[in-house]
């Protein structure tokens, strides 16, 4: 019974959030405002995850990761990345799998300002970039705030993908929800317990902290 | 001088449209654009503003070509500088009055500018507020003096006033004046109020289904055709009893209700919620200064 599952699990969970943040802007941004045509198929391809077992991805990410298969092979020999059972794979492989938690938010986010914002800034002479960041990026906190917490809490959560993907290497791969199985199979329940009952509490107070900020409980605290 | 020439399919309520407009305007006027819902106003300043793009067309401005659909030139809303008011006035709620005027600023523009605007629209005060604890009227102002901040030569005004009431429209009609003589302003408006356009506008264009069905000034489109010598109001029936031998009809004129007395062989036709018109003829109107 150590910390070190529950460190990795956390230190997954903020690489994979901060990442995903950076990827998912400017593709919800895309997905909010284009009128392209191929944006159907994108969005179902971003929402995948929601449905799909995550065991299913965990094997194809298995089977394409592989240095057995071309593109793993290419990966190691060309950048020297070993994306199965490394850490860096556990990460890629969360982003994809955390992907609509972070992007539906935002989208809808952007979804829900008024377009004569964006035209106003426009008309000001403000860049596309510009606006986004001074404008629309304010104007949806509340929608930024539930992408982060979503997409954290639900790598913490994730078993299926790590489990195919990661391996159960201390360290490196096993994460809590790995090592919570790995002590039940190994009857060693009072540990099992303890991983449990801090990623019960850890979770709840998260998801509680979004739900006071955006229902406006706490506004007097930090306006 | 000012020339649009646009044609552009629009999606409106009752199926589809075609605007297809001509308009020229002379610098310095106060132009209205002035016609049903539907019928293609705001597209056009959405169109001229770059919001929009026209299907076919030629935009220039003072010999300055902003968009050619042979040529394919378009220029962005970004390079148009113009000033422009929305229906909504899109403030950005997350800045304050004095922030929403800076950052309309240009790069290494002086700020001189804003206390200028703040005074002219007289929120000096209020400069520290979020736009949701502004009343209809002082975002209105905000945002006329937040179109005004990068001191544009033309500047477009999508029904300004429709939401606010009659005491304050007034007064910001004043304003709408006010600015426009002073910054020397090309202005075109969209407005629904006959008197609102006699008040400001040089020049009308009424828009009909995407075309231009006339133009002119305001006292040639709205007066000297329906000169009459007749008030004549459209209102509904709210009411109607009978008193004595006579009829009383309360109807709703706008905001007021008004009792008509009527015979009985008037009634007969008339039920409640009729829609109906009230003339009369003026010889002699009352005329009362409100403002």
């Amino acid at each position: 019974m150590t910390w070190e599952p529950l460190l990795l699990t956390f230190k997954l969970a903020l690489a994979t959030t901060v990442l995903l943040l950076i990827i998912a802007i400017p593709l919800a941004y895309w997905l909010a405002f284009s009128k392209s045509k191929i944006k159907p198929v994108i969005e179902t391809l971003v929402s995948m995850p929601l449905v799909l077992p995550p065991t299913v991805l965990g094997f194809y990410f298995l089977i394409a990761f592989s240095p057995n298969n071309s593109f793993g092979n290419w990966l190691d020999s060309f950048l020297g990345i070993k994306l199965v059972f490394s850490f860096t794979g556990l990460v890629i492989a969360s982003i994809i799998y955390s992907l609509p938690f972070m992007v539906h938010p935002i989208q809808s986010g952007f979804s829900s300002i008024s377009s004569n914002l964006k035209d106003a800034a426009y008309v000001m002479g403000k860049s596309k970039f510009n606006t986004l960041t001074k404008v629309l990026l304010p104007n949806i906190k509340p929608a930024l705030l539930t992408g982060i917490v979503l997409s954290f809490a639900h790598t913490v959560g994730e078993f299926g993908v790590v489990l195919m993907i990661g391996g159960n290497i201390p360290g490196t791969t096993k994460v809590a929800s790995i090592a919570i199985y790995d002590e039940v199979e190994a009857l060693n329940y009072s540990a099992a317990n303890f991983y449990s009952s801090v990623l019960f509490a850890i979770t709840f107070s998260i998801l509680l902290l979004v739900y006071l900020v955006n229902g406006g409980h706490l506004k007097r605290f930090w306006k | 001088m000012i020339h649009i020439n646009i044609e552009k399919k629009l999606k409106a309520a009752h199926g589809d449209i075609l605007l297809n407009l001509d308009i020229k305007i002379k610098k310095g006027q106060l132009v209205t654009l002035y016609g049903e819902s539907g019928a293609g106003k705001t597209s056009t300043l959405k169109i001229f503003s770059g919001l929009l793009q026209a299907e076919k067309g030629l935009i220039t401005v003072a010999n300055e070509t902003w968009f050619n659909s042979d040529t394919k030139i378009n220029k962005t809303p970004q390079k148009r500088k113009i000033g422009y008011v929305f229906q909504d006035y899109a403030l950005f709620p997350h800045m304050t009055v004095v922030q929403n005027l800076e950052f309309a600023l240009e790069k290494n523009q002086s700020k001189a500018i804003i206390e200028e605007l703040l005074q002219i629209i007289e929120l000096g005060a209020l400069k520290d507020r979020k736009p949701d604890t502004l009343s209809g009227g002082q975002k209105q102002r905000v945002a006329l003096a937040r179109a005004l901040v990068q001191k544009p030569e033309i500047l477009l005004l999508d029904e300004p006033l429709s939401a606010l009431d009659i005491k304050i429209r007034l007064k910001l009609q004043d304003y709408l004046l006010k600015v426009h003589k002073k910054y020397n302003l090309t202005t075109i408006l969209i407005s629904h109020d006959i008197g609102e356009i006699h008040k400001l506008s040089d020049w009308v264009f009424v828009l009909k289904n995407g075309l231009v069905e006339k133009m002119g000034t305001p006292t040639e489109i709205f007066i000297n055709k329906k000169l009459s010598g007749k008030f004549k109001f459209k209102g509904e029936i709210l009411k109607i009893e009978k008193e004595e031998i006579v009829y009383v009809i309360s109807v709703l004129i706008f905001n007021d209700v008004v009792k008509i007395i009527a015979q009985e062989s008037e009634v007969k036709n008339l039920n409640l919620g009729d829609k109906v018109i009230v003339a009369s003829k003026a010889f002699n109107p009352i005329i009362y200064k409100v403002e």
